[in-house]
């Protein structure tokens, strides 16, 4: 199987999908000629030809509305908001409109488009090129909200979207696109020889709702998705702690099977996100557990996340969930 | 801080408020006026018509000028009675919402050519994305008023299951799309249904409506902008009924002409007298013609007023001078093509007499059949099993869990 980096993951999805399906166009601000800012849709213009792969105006409220319009009339639209922190323009499209137009129409329109944005911080974006707004979405009934984190995963998560007839918000953390990023920013290895960037180059699929269990351990389930599983696999490391590391992927339909087995055999949990803490959505996730799990629980659940302020630019690292950090949460969950 | 000698923050007034006497500007438009544009005109051709106004009908109510589409008469008929039954559904249902067997209703009052006569100018495969104040267009789709006004009660057999408010319809055997309530989403996404009709290269073409005040909406600006850089065959409306509730046209635009905005776009732009059946009919089928011989998208602004309040929970008179749609120069749509079909002597008060009473009758036998699918007041509605499906194609997990939390509840 050939390695891939997450751009060449990603890349290798729509265009499988392309080649699969007639219905599929794919447009956003620099998608087409020049293949994208990440890179993800290099070549598909010239390969796929203009009219199903090109550029849009900057307008995401345009780019969304657009997509809605395609998808209610038989298309299969996968659009690309360029940074996450530019989907607000989009957000009245995506929250009022195509999350509700099968249900508003009595089943009579649906809404098949993946809206893709890269999200999350590390590469020094600041406020704006950095932001993690997945709980701006995942509380939007209709909308099912994915968040991938290797090379494996994107690709299949990326064609399960595609093909899902429910809009679908698609995070890829770009951190990620080239290497796993262990909370280390002075020392970040690429993709290669890791075991997650073994892809298949034809079509396959990971379907929507299941979590990946990344690690598996007894003691503590960590909890994580986007750039911060790596985050956790090495603070797990770190803490000397043996435990489960549940990649969500998923996040609207969440993998509750997967997450009540692991936290019934651990007692132990830590949840861990980048964005803030403030209804983000390892709130959710904490609420749920202590309704399903409660008597399984042997210590408080722990959350480390983003801090409740815009996000930094030159002292990102110190805004970020760190892997001291994280391994000092999933020790506490061992003290009593 | 200095201070400066100057006004502040300046707020423009509506020309008319409750007391004035209504202040219109006199209408010096002819039919004459405009020559009919080739429809491949270019954007500078249209410029005029942008600036003036597309009219047939003339104040003697005959059809003069390059724009009469020459209608035979049993057409223009068609065209009347479904204006008249729109006008008449309307003042019924109405009726029925003030007696609390409607929550809430939205009238078409004065403007019902726009979606009538817009949508028998089209080819029955061209979708529609209209507004909250085109529901006409389903007539002329051949919709069962039975099951319009199931929808407005949301009894049992309301298509969209009690989901949505009265007048929010849908009809997909129409191609009637799905009404929302945020003001101007459809315009954008019109754009996007005309551009997969151009991918799938099918002979089909958009048209879709904003209302004056919701073009202030980026929505507006993204659909014009979308359409003229990828030539979608689609037919761009503002519907220009001078009030967004109380607010006047004026906040929307301060030069008050809508359709001359769409010239910088690069699109061919013209404006319409909405009130004149004819004229409508002409721009639009100019319109679809333009679109259909992939020469892009068209932006009118349809100049009317709405006669009306903006909804059954609106008082106009709060806000404007009673009466004032009595002063339109435009005058009533209804009345300007009666006219006109009489003065041919294809018509007459008797007979437009008689289908009133016609209408009047269809309108409540179909009240009739509609209740004994159920009333507001005593259901039954749809089942509140509706709440859970169609939220996604299948309901996931936890949608299932409350969805069995709620029968609990809803059966115990």
């Amino acid at each position: 199987m050939p390695n891939m980096n997450m751009v060449q993951s990603v890349n290798s999805a729509l265009d499988n999908m392309l080649e699969r399906d007639s219905d599929i166009v794919i447009f956003g601000e620099d998608v087409g000629y020049f293949g994208g800012v990440f890179r993800t849709s290099d070549g598909l213009q010239e390969k796929h030809g203009k009219h199903r792969v090109f550029d849009s105006p900057l307008s995401e409220g345009g780019i969304a509305a657009t997509a809605f319009g395609m998808g209610i009339n038989g298309l299969r639209p996968v659009v690309e908001i360029q940074f996450a922190d530019y989907i607000f323009p989009a957000y009245d499209q995506i929250v009022n409109e195509m999350a509700k137009v099968r249900h508003r129409s009595g089943g009579e329109f649906w809404c098949p488009v993946t809206i893709r944005t890269p999200a999350g911080g590390g590469i020094r974006g600041g406020h704006h090129h950095s932001q993690s707004p997945e709980s701006q979405f995942t509380h939007t009934p209709g909308l099912k909200v994915v968040y991938c984190s290797t090379p494996f995963n994107s690709k299949g998560l990326l064609i399960s979207a595609i093909e899902d007839n429910d809009p679908v918000i698609f995070f890829e953390p770009k951190r990620c696109y080239r290497g796993p990023f262990y909370g280390d920013p002075h020392n970040v290895p690429t993709w290669k020889d890791h075991p997650e960037a073994e892809v298949p180059e034809s079509y396959f699929k990971i379907p929507l709702g299941e979590a990946r269990l990344a690690i598996e351990g007894d003691d503590c389930t960590v909890i994580a998705w986007g750039a911060m599983v790596h985050v956790a696999e090495q603070a797990i490391k770190e803490s000397g702690i043996s435990c489960d590391l549940l990649d969500l992927q998923t996040l609207v339909p969440w993998d509750k099977d997967a997450i009540v087995k692991s936290i019934e055999k651990t007692g132990r949990c830590v949840v861990v996100h980048e964005a803030p803490k403030t209804s983000g959505f390892g709130a959710e996730m904490v609420a749920s557990i202590q309704e399903r799990c409660f008597y399984h629980l042997e210590s408080p659940i722990e959350r480390v996340t983003g801090w409740d302020t815009p996000f930094p630019h030159t002292t990102e690292w110190d805004y970020m969930p760190s892997p001291s950090r994280i391994a000092e949460a999933i020790q506490k969950t061992q003290e009593e | 801080m200095v201070k400066k000698e100057t006004n502040s923050i300046h707020v423009p007034d509506a020309p008319h408020r409750p007391g004035d006497e209504p202040k219109f500007d006199e209408w010096s438009y002819k039919p004459e006026d405009l020559e009919l544009l080739r429809i491949d005109c270019s954007v500078e051709d249209a410029e005029k018509h942008a600036n003036g106004l597309v009219r047939v009908l003339n104040d003697n109510h005959e059809a003069k000028g390059e724009w009469d589409p020459k209608l035979n008469s049993d057409e223009l008929i068609l065209g009347l009675e479904h204006m008249l039954r729109m006008r008449i559904f309307d003042e019924r249902m109405m009726k029925m919402q003030r007696t609390g067997k409607l929550s809430f209703y939205m009238r078409s009052f004065g403007e019902e050519a726009v979606a009538i006569a817009q949508t028998m100018a089209l080819k029955n495969e061209d979708w529609l994305f209209p507004t909250y104040r085109q529901p006409g267009a389903q007539f002329v789709r051949g919709r069962d008023m039975v099951s319009m006004i199931c929808h407005c009660i949301g009894n049992e057999e309301d298509n969209v299951k009690g989901r949505q408010m009265p007048v929010h319809y849908t009809f997909r055997e129409g191609r009637y799309i799905s009404v929302s309530s945020p003001v101007g989403t459809q315009f954008s996404q019109a754009v996007g249904v005309a551009l997969a009709s151009k991918y799938k290269q099918l002979d089909e073409v958009t048209i879709t409506w904003i209302g004056d005040g919701a073009s202030a909406e980026g929505d507006y600006h993204y659909a014009l902008n979308f359409a003229s850089i990828f030539k979608a065959p689609v037919i761009l409306n503002v519907v220009n009924n001078q009030w967004a509730i109380s607010t006047h046209s004026n906040f929307a635009s301060k030069n008050q002409n809508f359709a001359i905005r769409g010239i910088p776009y690069g699109i061919p732009s013209v404006r319409v007298d909405g009130n004149d059946f004819l004229a409508l009919y002409s721009v639009t089928k100019w319109a679809r013609e333009r679109a259909g011989k992939d020469l892009g998208p068209t932006h009118i602004e349809v100049l009317t007023y709405r006669a009306g309040a903006h909804s059954s929970s609106d008082d106009p008179s709060r806000y404007r001078p009673k009466d004032s749609n009595s002063f339109w120069p435009g005058g009533d749509p209804i009345e300007r093509l009666k006219l006109h079909l009489i003065g041919k002597n294809d018509w007459s008060e008797k007979l437009h007499e008689e289908l009133e009473h016609r209408i009047d009758a269809e309108v409540m036998e179909a009240y009739k059949e509609a209740v004994k699918f159920g009333d507001l007041a005593n259901g039954p509605y749809p089942s509140s099993d509706a709440i859970f499906t169609e939220v996604y194609e299948e309901p996931p997990w936890h949608l299932l869990e409350q969805w069995d939390e709620m029968k609990r509840w809803r059966d115990e």
